[in-house]
């Protein structure tokens, strides 16, 4: 079931179009990858989601109904441009803006010390923000994000600007809350990331949804038959063998001394063709299928588009 | 409501903590009241001892034949317990006057009944009062010397010396007038509306850029709507302005009290208003015997006390300075979310401040003719009405003018809801725009948004 659905959201500037035609699906309990280049409309989307602006047209449903503004309090949301009032105390600027989002005051308080204890900042409670360093700022910022128990929680690039210790720390803090059934969506540009954590995708190009899925579904949809041979024996008529139904893509040797080959299986053939053809020239000690990464598919479908708009 | 009024507590309270403010609801009366009571009170307790050398250069002259001929002052001034004259004939250099134990040389002329000049030598300036007081012994001595040369008897002259006292009365409402001194209390509030505006105005701008630039205001704006923290803002810093001003008006009271029991006992001490302006005249009395002075402060207390309708003024003054900072705030809020930084306010500062300054010149002007046309126009139209409509509203209203009061305060009314949407549109937009230059063509087209 889908916490989140955005159903068909057109978002115009005067300039420019932001999102045309734009729906999505996020699945309860998953971990949504919101991806896309610069400008491509991720922000814009989370916006609208947020209800920090309003579509032109479309309708989002959380949680089978419309989104109201009461709905702020189950979502928790990470902006890409994220700050803090530097003159206020930390734990009194957390309590506050827990508050706003719908908590007591003494409710946030219990809850807050709770997660500084976690993080191991509660010295930090009284400290003015000016007197944190970035990254510690990061860290206060994502505890008053996920304060209110969110169902959903949206993080805008949430991974810039953190170290590699904090942004590790997010990380596992994010896949605890979705096995807690918190569901999480985030825009990154960090593919990495997306592969670690990510059970779902959607990736927006020039304003529309250019591809959309479990994160397994469409690495296999960019399968192409690759797979990594690893093989010992003659290389010359290793690839007379390959001649016909097969292409080979590169080959190495590797540091014990055996060889490995990227082949593509051309029209038809299928891995045990491959297989046969092999072991007659050669000894086998692995075989593989190269599945893409998410980096090669976003690079591959954001210049496809750029060469078909060119 | 309640998350608009969490802003609002934050706002209010973080101001309120801050050092700046407690510094300026102390020093603001100190600074005003203080310094200019104390100035009075200095100037007419001044208790220092002047022993004046009079140098007496009138021909020797014996009226009768009893008398041997003496200059015209000589033993004539009435000493003091604080003013003592030694008398001479002979005429001293400054430079001669310096090395003498005297504070002060009075040089009275040859032809003083002809010239009434004097020249008054001093190592230090003498004050107010005691310079009034030589003045009216040396004028009474030489109206002396005149009646008799007139032979006109004292009690004559008494009788034909007049002090006139000019009453102006309102045609309208037959009530006497003190129309151009009220004007000046009106002007006082305008001044006060005129620096609140700006002064918290512009701490809304700050607010706005201070939360634009450290990033929080998307974080903000995902809990509650950009028109709450806007207005959450604007009513805040109101209250701080609010609360500053009452803390002026509570601590001047409890100074002013304190300064007038020490300085002023009787003043303290008089229960109704009527004993106060009595007690004030006695004080005026005291202070000096010179009748115009002592009508001249007498009338001011009458007109503090009793012209100036201070129900209405204070009622005005809320009104005007809630009206009119709410629709300068909201559009220094707009300006605050259009920049980036502080330098970029400049351009869209400019058509904000004129009014405000405009206003504060008609209102200069309408202390001379504060029923003047030019005066009305002004008190109406919304972006001025703030300021100059306080110098009108001093000289009162009646039932025949009231409509201007009622008429000026709608305007304002729809001027500040007014200004309050545009703002918001602006501000709504301006918020999450980061790194861009905004013209007024893009203002334009934000509020299409």
């Amino acid at each position: 079931m889908a916490i989140l659905e955005a159903q068909n959201i057109t978002k115009t500037y005067s300039n420019h179009v932001a999102l045309s035609d734009v729906s999505i699906s996020v699945p309860k309990g998953s971990i949504f990858g919101l991806l896309g280049p610069n400008g491509a409309g991720k922000t814009s989307l989370i916006r609208i989601i947020n209800q920090i602006t309003a579509p032109d047209e479309g309708r989002i449903a959380f949680d089978g109904k419309d989104l109201k503004p009461d709905h702020v309090q189950d979502i928790g949301y990470l902006p890409e441009e994220r700050g803090l009032y530097k003159k206020m105390k930390v734990g009194e600027q957390a309590v506050y803006l827990a508050r706003l989002k719908g908590m007591s005051k003494s409710e946030a308080t219990k809850k807050l010390k709770e997660w500084f204890k976690r993080f191991e900042i509660e010295d930090w409670w009284h400290k003015k923000v000016e007197e944190l360093s970035k990254g510690m700022a990061q860290k206060v910022q994502f505890i008053t994000t996920v304060l209110h128990e969110p169902k959903l929680l949206i993080l805008d690039e949430p991974f810039s600007g953190f170290d590699p210790i904090n942004a590790n720390l997010i990380k596992e803090e994010l896949l605890r809350l979705r096995d807690e059934g918190a569901t999480i969506m985030l825009s990154t540009h960090n593919m990495g990331s997306v592969e670690e954590i990510c059970s779902h995708i959607a990736l927006i190009n020039n304003a529309k949804v250019v591809l959309e899925g479990s994160v397994k579904e469409v690495r296999n949809k960019f399968k192409e038959g690759v797979y990594d041979l690893v093989f010992s024996g003659n290389m010359l008529s290793f690839t007379n063998a390959l001649w016909t139904n097969f292409e080979l893509i590169h080959h190495h040797e590797t540091e014990d001394k055996l060889r490995s080959a990227r082949i593509k299986l051309t029209e038809g053939a299928t891995v045990n063709d491959l297989l046969k053809t092999v072991i007659q020239v050669a000894e086998v000690h692995s075989l593989n299928e190269v599945i893409p990464s998410m980096n090669d598919i976003f690079i591959k479908i954001v210049q496809q588009k750029e060469e078909s708009d060119e | 409501m309640s998350k608009i009024s969490l802003i609002i507590e934050r706002e209010y309270v973080s101001r309120v903590r801050k050092k700046s403010f407690i510094i300026m609801t102390f020093l603001g009366p100190l600074l005003i009241g203080g310094l200019l009571s104390l100035g009075v009170f200095l100037g007419m307790n001044d208790s220092s001892i002047y022993n004046v050398l009079v140098v007496d250069l009138t021909p020797e002259i014996a009226f009768d034949s009893t008398d041997s001929p003496k200059p015209m002052f000589v033993d004539q001034l009435k000493e003091t317990s604080q003013v003592r004259f030694d008398y001479t004939t002979d005429g001293l250099t400054n430079a001669e006057f310096d090395s003498t134990e005297y504070t002060l040389m009075l040089v009275l002329r040859e032809d003083i009944m002809t010239f009434p000049e004097a020249e008054m030598v001093f190592r230090k300036l003498p004050s107010m009062k005691a310079r009034s007081y030589i003045k009216s012994q040396v004028e009474r001595v030489i109206e002396d010397n005149k009646l008799i040369l007139e032979s006109i008897p004292k009690e004559k002259f008494d009788e034909i010396n007049t002090d006139l006292n000019i009453i102006t009365v309102d045609a309208e409402d037959g009530s006497t007038s003190f129309k151009q001194e009220q004007a000046f209390i009106g002007f006082g509030f305008a001044v006060l509306i005129y620096f609140f505006i700006f002064l918290y105005g512009v701490q809304v701008m700050r607010g706005v850029m201070e939360e634009k630039s450290n990033r929080i205001v998307e974080v903000i704006i995902s809990s509650v709507k950009p028109f709450q923290l806007m207005m959450g803002k604007i009513v805040g810093v109101a209250l701080v302005g609010l609360t500053q001003f009452l803390l002026w008006v509570i601590l001047s009271g409890i100074l002013f009290s304190v300064a007038t029991s020490i300085f002023a006992p009787e003043l303290a001490n008089a229960g109704t208003m009527a004993d106060q302006i009595q007690a004030t005249e006695e004080v005026a009395n005291e202070v000096s015997k010179d009748a115009m002075e002592q009508a001249a402060i007498g009338e001011m207390a009458e007109l503090i006390l009793f012209r100036v309708n201070w129900p209405l003024m204070i009622g005005m003054f809320i009104f005007y300075f809630l009206g009119g900072y709410l629709l300068y705030a909201s559009l220094f809020a707009a300006v605050g979310a259009a920049v980036d930084n502080e330098t970029d306010t400049q351009q869209f500062m400019m058509p904000i401040t004129i009014p405000l300054v405009f206003g504060f010149i008609v209102s200069e002007f309408a202390l001379t003719n504060p029923e003047g046309s030019m005066v009305f126009w002004f008190s109406q139209f919304p972006l001025t009405s703030p300021i100059v409509m306080m110098v009108r509203g001093a000289m009162g209203f009646d039932s025949g003018s009231i409509w201007e009061l009622i008429l000026s305060m709608t305007l304002l009314i729809a001027g500040f809801v007014f200004c309050v949407w545009l703002a918001g549109k602006i501000y709504r937009v301006g918020i999450l725009m980061y790194g861009k230059k905004v013209s007024y063509k893009e203002l334009a087209k934000w509020l299409k948004y």
